[in-house]
């Protein structure tokens, strides 16, 4: 059963930048990519189960703080090693200024 | 206390994952957000520079010592030409697997290949087992690239400064991996899909190695040797004098970088072969952080680390005595102090680490 969250404002995200929310024991990563499309994956790393909100966001990339694996956070691809496995990706809605993730 | 075990199928592995040490929550220094960010942004202008540099004095130093060949004249070009492949290929194998030196992805990649041919590393092989150096810093057991075990195996060092442990390992390795098998320890950190890269990337360097040793016996000349394998042992002493000080002598078992790494001030000749890993805390800490930009993240964050040493020979004034001593107290370490300014670490970390 999925259900829209309001996760937090616009503006809590720099471009370019990703921030970490919790919603009930689960963490999630919510990014504004470049061109100002918000997104938003699972917020643990699929390789250790590291916070990806420390990580580095870079064009429509995420790469981990933990060993450099690196994701396409719009589909969740796992592009390079030591992640070999996808994140779990989750659709995003705006409304006014607050953002929504479908979970 | 009893001998400790760093095989990584043996019971102080086992332990480590028991007790929680293993892929545990390490201390970190608290830097802000857009500071972090921009000390961890990419780009590709100073590897490329490094790199140009670097491909162009070994080009100047090989060809000038085939030129030379077999004259003594030759040796100091072998020399240079030696320590920029079987030692500063170590620093690139190593920024280049983080994939931080360059922003551009395929450069990483092409760089990393490049490097863990030389240094006899197996790119898949190396990839994972520096991912868990990173996840399990010096935990025993966990670690499988611990240089300075306790007690240090001294022989084993000393010989590495021409390369013969850790290439002969590298070189046997590849033949394993050739013949279609990975060692029992490869495959406890290779996932298995990837397990076949490593035997295929095995099965191409055996090609480039029997190439070459096809070729030094039809001229009847080591020549080739020297170019391409060799220079693996007599150019590895810069990478040993530099990487042993990384952990040696300080304590394992500890989830805070900060009492089992080391910083050391160097000479800028040494900080270009070796890509700056001498600010090895603050690259522990923060693997993010591309290797030029690790002086202005020392800068931000000395106030909460132990002093660095300053110079190698004071790293090595530390270090010596200390693996001395650990030939017959293998529980003896180095007891980090931190400075005032810096937020206090668990002390029961070092009780842990006795
Ligand atoms: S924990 Fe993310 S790459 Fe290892």
């Amino acid at each position: 059963m999925t259900e829209w969250i309001d996760a937090c404002a616009k503006d809590d995200i720099d471009p370019e930048d990703l921030i970490r929310f919790d919603h009930q024991g689960r963490s999630f990563a919510i990014y504004r990519s470049p061109d100002d499309a918000f997104y938003c994956t699972d917020g643990l790393c699929t390789h250790e189960q590291v916070h990806l909100a420390d990580g580095l966001v870079m064009d429509h990339v995420i790469e981990c703080p933990k060993h450099n694996g690196q994701f396409d956070y719009r589909s969740g691809e796992a592009l390079r090693a030591p992640v070999c496995e996808n994140l779990n990706t989750y659709t995003v809605k705006m409304e006014g200024e607050r953002i929504w993730i479908l979970i | 206390m009893s001998a400790k075990d760093y095989s990584l199928l043996g019971p102080d592995g086992a332990e480590a994952v028991e007790s929680g040490l293993a892929a545990a929550q390490w201390y970190h220094s608290d830097i802000p957000r857009k500071e972090m960010k921009a000390l961890m942004k990419r780009e590709d202008g100073p590897a490329i520079r490094d790199t140009l540099i670097l491909f162009c004095l070994m080009i100047v130093f090989v060809v000038g010592a085939i030129a030379l060949w077999p004259s003594p004249w030759s040796i100091p070009l072998w020399l240079c030409y030696g320590v920029l492949y079987g030692s500063a290929m170590d620093s690139r194998w190593h920024e280049c697997g983080h994939g931080t030196a360059f922003r551009t992805a395929w450069m990483n990649d092409l760089v990393y290949q490049i490097a863990a041919f030389m240094m006899v590393r197996n790119p898949v092989t190396w990839r994972w087992s520096h991912a868990r150096h990173h996840t399990d810093t010096i935990i025993v057991g966990r670690d499988p690239e611990i240089v300075a075990m306790r007690p240090p195996k001294l022989f084993r060092i000393l010989a590495n400064l021409v390369g013969l442990a850790d290439a002969w390992a590298g070189w046997s390795r590849m033949l394993l991996n050739a013949s279609g098998r990975l060692h029992p320890e490869e495959v406890t950190f290779i996932p298995a899909s990837e397990q076949a890269k490593a035997i295929r990337v095995a099965r191409v360097w055996l090609a480039i190695y029997l190439a070459t040793i096809a070729l030094a016996l039809w001229l009847g000349s080591i020549l080739p040797l020297m170019v391409v394998g060799l220079p693996r042992l007599y150019g590895a002493w810069h990478h040993v004098l530099t990487g042993v000080l990384q952990h040696a002598g300080l304590a394992e078992n500890v989830t805070d970088h900060r009492l089992n790494s080391r910083t050391v001030y160097m000479n800028p000749v040494s900080r270009f072969l070796y890509w700056n890993m001498n600010y090895h805390i603050e690259h522990h800490m923060f693997p993010m952080v591309p290797y030029h930009r690790l002086p202005a993240l020392h800068a931000k964050i000395k106030h909460d680390l132990p002093a660095p040493s300053p110079s190698i020979w004071a790293a090595y004034c530390e270090v010596i005595p200390a693996v001395l001593r650990q030939l017959r107290y293998e529980d003896f370490f180095i007891k980090r102090e931190l400075p005032d300014s810096a937020r206090p670490y668990r002390e029961d970390l070092h009780q842990v680490a006795i």
